[in-house]
């Protein structure tokens, strides 16, 4: 189902990419790979560049420099936008349409099968507020309509900025358990997140903080590396380690 | 481009405006209301004969304008056009699928407002009704077409709207509907030939007065189309599928 051939089982490389927002270098030629079939996290705090990263990947973030490439084609090819999901971290779904009428909209455009509408609606669990209007719905419900319209038809990637922030933790695991079964079923998905427990879910781990990816690793591997017992605790060790190195390099 | 795409587009903007119910009476209410207190000002003199046809066009053109304007606006800070454009979807298909669906209530209105000025109001036109018709169309999509450019140039709706005295204000003073437009000192009358406005209005002049189709009202709905695709062109140009 994947296509990765050309990229050696990755579904996302990036090499050395910079991005420039407002006169502000908020990706420092960053460079990573998001493994075919995983679900990779994003994980660093607010305003580290995830989201800048997530719509680099998506292809609708002019970049300054690098070179990005995802599924085997250069992000944001034509060819991609049937192949690659995205969701925002606000939602971006229309608040005066109810929940079936957003999804059948973008059902309609993806051209997924009869039945995929009703499918994700219960993949996120909004049975009960289908035919409700999207505006009336709670900011957590809103986001899963958001999340939704990502899971139709059959897409090979999905890039999920923060899609679990605000929910109840009955819904966070299921919803976790379903990109993991995603996941099996050969999708790649990256998520991210600004809160570092959500971490141990992820089975690849991208670290950022000020534009920049401190590590790219398994969560295990990085708890070994580091010599901690948790991601918070790593982070930490990861930032401590970057800031003594780069005050050198001020200093030299 | 894809028929499929355009007219899930189309069925998506209908079902917005149907959950918005005073939207649509406003959209069609209005312009009858308007015309009767126009018919009903000018009682006993030939004014309303001469103006009534002319602002069949321009009710819509205005409305259009206004409501595209802040419909687009909406997409693009809501980040739904974002998500879109992530999407397979033409550009395109995004445009024809909103005029499409503005379209259809343009032609509602235009029938309307026509039906109540010709058999309840009195109003006297030459000309067939459908071509009222048409060209009210015409300048509803004119007016979408450009609602939907100027929507580019505004942060929010605040903005959006203030554009509608500043773009459609001026067409309508240099239009001839106030003072023909021969009768207009030579270097506004050189402005109002380059507005679209003017050919839209010359045009529903044109209908009231000739009870033929000539090629004076074809050649004024052809720079009218021109205008509405020349808008829609520059408009497709400011959905960006990349942006800093």
């Amino acid at each position: 189902m994947v296509k990765n051939s050309e990229s050696g089982g990755a579904a996302v490389v990036a090499r050395e990419l910079r991005v420039d927002r407002g006169g502000r270098r908020v990706l420092h030629d960053v460079s990573f790979t998001v493994p075919s079939g995983t679900v990779s996290g994003l994980l660093g705090p607010s305003g580290c560049g995830k989201s800048t990263l997530m719509r680099s990947v998506v292809g609708v973030q002019i970049v300054a420099g690098g070179s990005l490439e995802v599924l085997g084609s250069p992000a944001g090819s034509a060819d991609l936008r049937s192949r690659v999901s995205y969701v925002t971290q606000a939602p971006s779904v229309y608040a005066d349409l109810t929940v079936l009428e957003n999804l059948r909209y973008f059902a309609a455009l993806l051209g997924a099968p009869r039945g995929d509408v009703e499918r994700v609606v219960a993949e996120v669990g909004l049975e009960s507020h289908a035919a409700l209007l999207t505006g009336s719905l709670s900011g957590g419900q809103g986001a899963r309509v958001s999340l939704a319209a990502a899971l139709l038809g059959t897409p090979e990637l999905l890039v999920l900025d923060e899609p679990t922030v605000g929910l109840d933790p009955v819904l966070r695991r299921d919803l976790w358990a379903l990109f993991h079964q995603l996941a099996e079923r050969g999708r790649t998905l990256l998520v991210s997140s600004h809160v570092m427990d959500e971490a141990q879910r992820c089975q690849r781990l991208l670290l950022m903080r000020d534009g920049r990816i401190l590590a790219d690793d398994t969560p295990s591997g990085l708890l070994a590396r580091t010599g901690t017992d948790d991601v918070e605790a790593a982070f930490l060790s990861m930032v401590d380690a970057q800031s003594s190195v780069t005050g050198n390099e001020v200093s030299a | 481009m894809s028929p499929r795409a355009t007219l899930a587009t189309t069925r998506r903007v209908l079902g917005q405006l149907r959950h918005d119910p005073r939207t649509i009476a406003l959209l069609l209410v209005v312009p009858c209301v308007l015309i009767s207190l126009l018919a009903w000002v000018y009682d006993g003199t030939p004014v309303f004969d001469r103006i009534g046809a002319p602002l069949l066009g321009v009710f819509p053109f205005v409305v259009m304008f206004l409501v595209t304007s802040v419909a687009t606006l909406r997409e693009r800070t809501s980040g739904t056009l974002e998500r879109l454009l992530t999407m397979p979807i033409a550009k395109l298909d995004f445009l024809l699928g909103y005029a499409l669906a503005f379209g259809i209530l343009a032609v509602l209105q235009a029938a309307l407002a026509s039906s109540l000025s010709l058999f309840v109001l009195g109003l006297d036109v030459a000309g067939p009704a459908w071509l009222l018709v048409l060209v009210a169309l015409l300048d509803a999509l004119l007016g979408m077409a450009l609602g939907l450019l100027v929507s580019a140039f505004a942060a929010t709706e605040f903005q959006a709207v203030q554009f509608l005295p500043a773009i459609v204000l001026p067409q309508f003073l240099l239009c001839g509907l106030l003072v023909p437009r021969d009768d207009l000192p030579g270097f506004l009358h050189g402005i109002s030939s380059v507005l679209p406005l003017s050919y839209a209005v010359d045009a529903m002049s044109t209908v009231t007065s000739s009870s033929t189709v000539g090629a004076g009202v074809v050649g004024d709905l052809v720079v009218v189309a021109g205008c509405i695709v020349l808008a829609l062109t520059l408009g497709a140009a400011t959905l960006r599928r990349r942006t800093p």
